[in-house]
């Protein structure tokens, strides 16, 4: 007894953000449901240096997922016509040299091919190489490629303080370009979507509220139509965590999300229907829990990869949860497509 | 304790039931109420009112506050500002419709 009552002495007391002890006091038991989409994260280089980015992504990043890794993943996709949807992330994935043939191999799979297009890439190009990327507008048309694309705001204030200096403008004419082929018009079925980060340590506003004041203000003032605007919250890891502590907000935003727990939007967390592929292969939960390396349940002792994907291994994993997923909870909920409550 | 207006004195707010439970109850109802809801107006409307007021009764709690609830409900940096000059032309117009009382005096007064 003695021996036992040292241990819980000597234990790490949890987190008051502990989010499995939060699901357990909740009696939520959030186990896989599917896996619609697979989301690739097949670059961390990218054009841009954004101060939320939870991907730490950069011009100076040098990771890329191999020629073999998308080939395996094109497998993957071709043994599961469970698996519909094709997320491809970074970074600026078109940076990635196998981008095209991945997207276009996809395609041919039948599968839905989402890209997160920055916008600017298509005109500031690849950082290292120089190599033009202006055509991306007409391959991403060409290919049918749902583009879903981040504006903070609809104004330059918002958006260039998240983003970088001219981010706005060069949004707003990658957008036009877009328009002019098609996107955001219901009757093309060429699918435009808009993310809204908030620019600092709050939650984001309704999602419905705030889609209408992006269609009204951007075509008023652009001439641009699109889809949909997901609001994401912001994820307290990496870069925008090192934002909260040097500011000494990062208990403050944690209370915040603590706060705004919402059971239904913890229901519908993203993870439980999606499977995150990182650059080396290996298979995580979601894109966070990739950027912070929790690795997805494998079979015991082994973390699972591409190379050795099983599907019914998937399912029946324990997915892997943090403090972080406090983000993905609080409030409307938050996922790589929106608010989920 | 040395100054008045702490920042971190705003997260105790929800203590003032302190000795009156059942009063501030009532009072943290209705303030949700008021504010937490779309109604006739919608709540980003009552986060620009209430930042408006938070300038003109100075509570540096609530400027605090309501800015963050503006930009929760997807206000802009504009509107958010113009808010704050309503506050401040209502400040300047009931300061000279004041104006009048001592003109009204100044009359009496003079022969």
């Amino acid at each position: 007894m003695a021996a036992i009552a040292v241990l819980k002495k000597n234990a790490t007391p949890r987190s008051k953000y502990d989010f499995n002890r939060l699901l357990e006091e909740r009696g939520l038991d959030l186990k896989p449901l599917g896996v619609d989409t697979l989301q690739v994260n097949i670059t961390k280089l990218c054009n841009q240096v954004c101060r939320h980015c939870h991907v730490d992504a950069s011009p100076a990043r040098k990771e890329m997922l191999s020629r073999e890794g998308i080939e395996r993943c094109l497998e993957i996709l071709r043994d599961h016509p469970q698996i519909k949807t094709l997320d491809i992330t970074g970074g600026a994935p078109e940076l990635h040299p196998d981008f095209d043939w991945f997207v276009t191999e996809a395609r041919k799979l039948g599968k839905h091919v989402m890209v997160r297009h920055n916008l600017t890439v298509a005109y500031d190009g690849h950082p290292i190489t120089r190599e033009s990327k202006e055509y991306l507008h007409d391959f991403f048309a060409a290919n049918r490629c749902e583009v879903v694309s981040s504006l903070p705001y609809y104004q330059e204030y918002f958006t260039d303080a998240q983003r970088g200096s001219g981010v706005f403008q060069k949004s707003i004419r990658g957008l036009n370009k877009l328009s002019s082929l098609g996107y955001g018009i219901e009757s093309t079925g060429l699918k435009l979507n808009l993310v809204y980060n908030p620019v600092g340590p709050y939650l984001p506003a309704a999602q419905a509220a705030l889609e209408a004041d992006y269609k009204r203000e951007l075509k008023a003032k652009f001439g641009i139509v699109f889809n949909q605007l997901y609001t994401i919250t912001n994820m307290p890891i990496n870069r925008f965590k090192l934002h909260l502590d040097k500011s000494g907000q990062y208990q403050a935003y944690m209370d915040k999300l603590l706060a705004a727990f919402n059971p239904t939007a913890a229901a519908s967390v993203m993870c439980r229907n999606l499977i995150s592929v990182s650059w080396e292969g290996k298979l995580y939960d979601c894109d966070f829990n990739q950027m912070l390396e929790i690795e997805a349940e494998g079979k015991v002792g082994k973390a699972p990869s591409i190379f050795d994907f099983d599907f019914d291994q998937l399912m029946s994993r324990r997915i892997r949860f943090d403090d972080h997923c406090l983000g993905c909870t609080a409030g409307a909920g938050s996922s790589c497509g929106g608010a989920t409550a | 304790m040395s100054n008045y207006y702490e920042s971190e004195d705003l997260k105790k707010f929800g203590n003032i039931g302190e000795h009156a439970k059942p009063l501030a109850d009532e009072f943290f109802k209705y303030y949700g109420l008021v504010t937490g809801a779309d109604g006739a107006l919608t709540k980003r409307e009552k986060a620009l009112i209430a930042l408006a007021i938070s300038h003109s009764e100075k509570c540096p709690y609530c400027i605090d506050a309501y800015t963050t609830a503006c930009l929760e409900s997807g206000a802009s940096p504009d509107q958010m500002m113009e808010a704050v000059h309503v506050a401040a032309a209502m400040k300047a117009g009931i300061t000279l419709a004041h104006g009048i009382q001592m003109q009204n005096h100044l009359k009496k007064m003079v022969l």
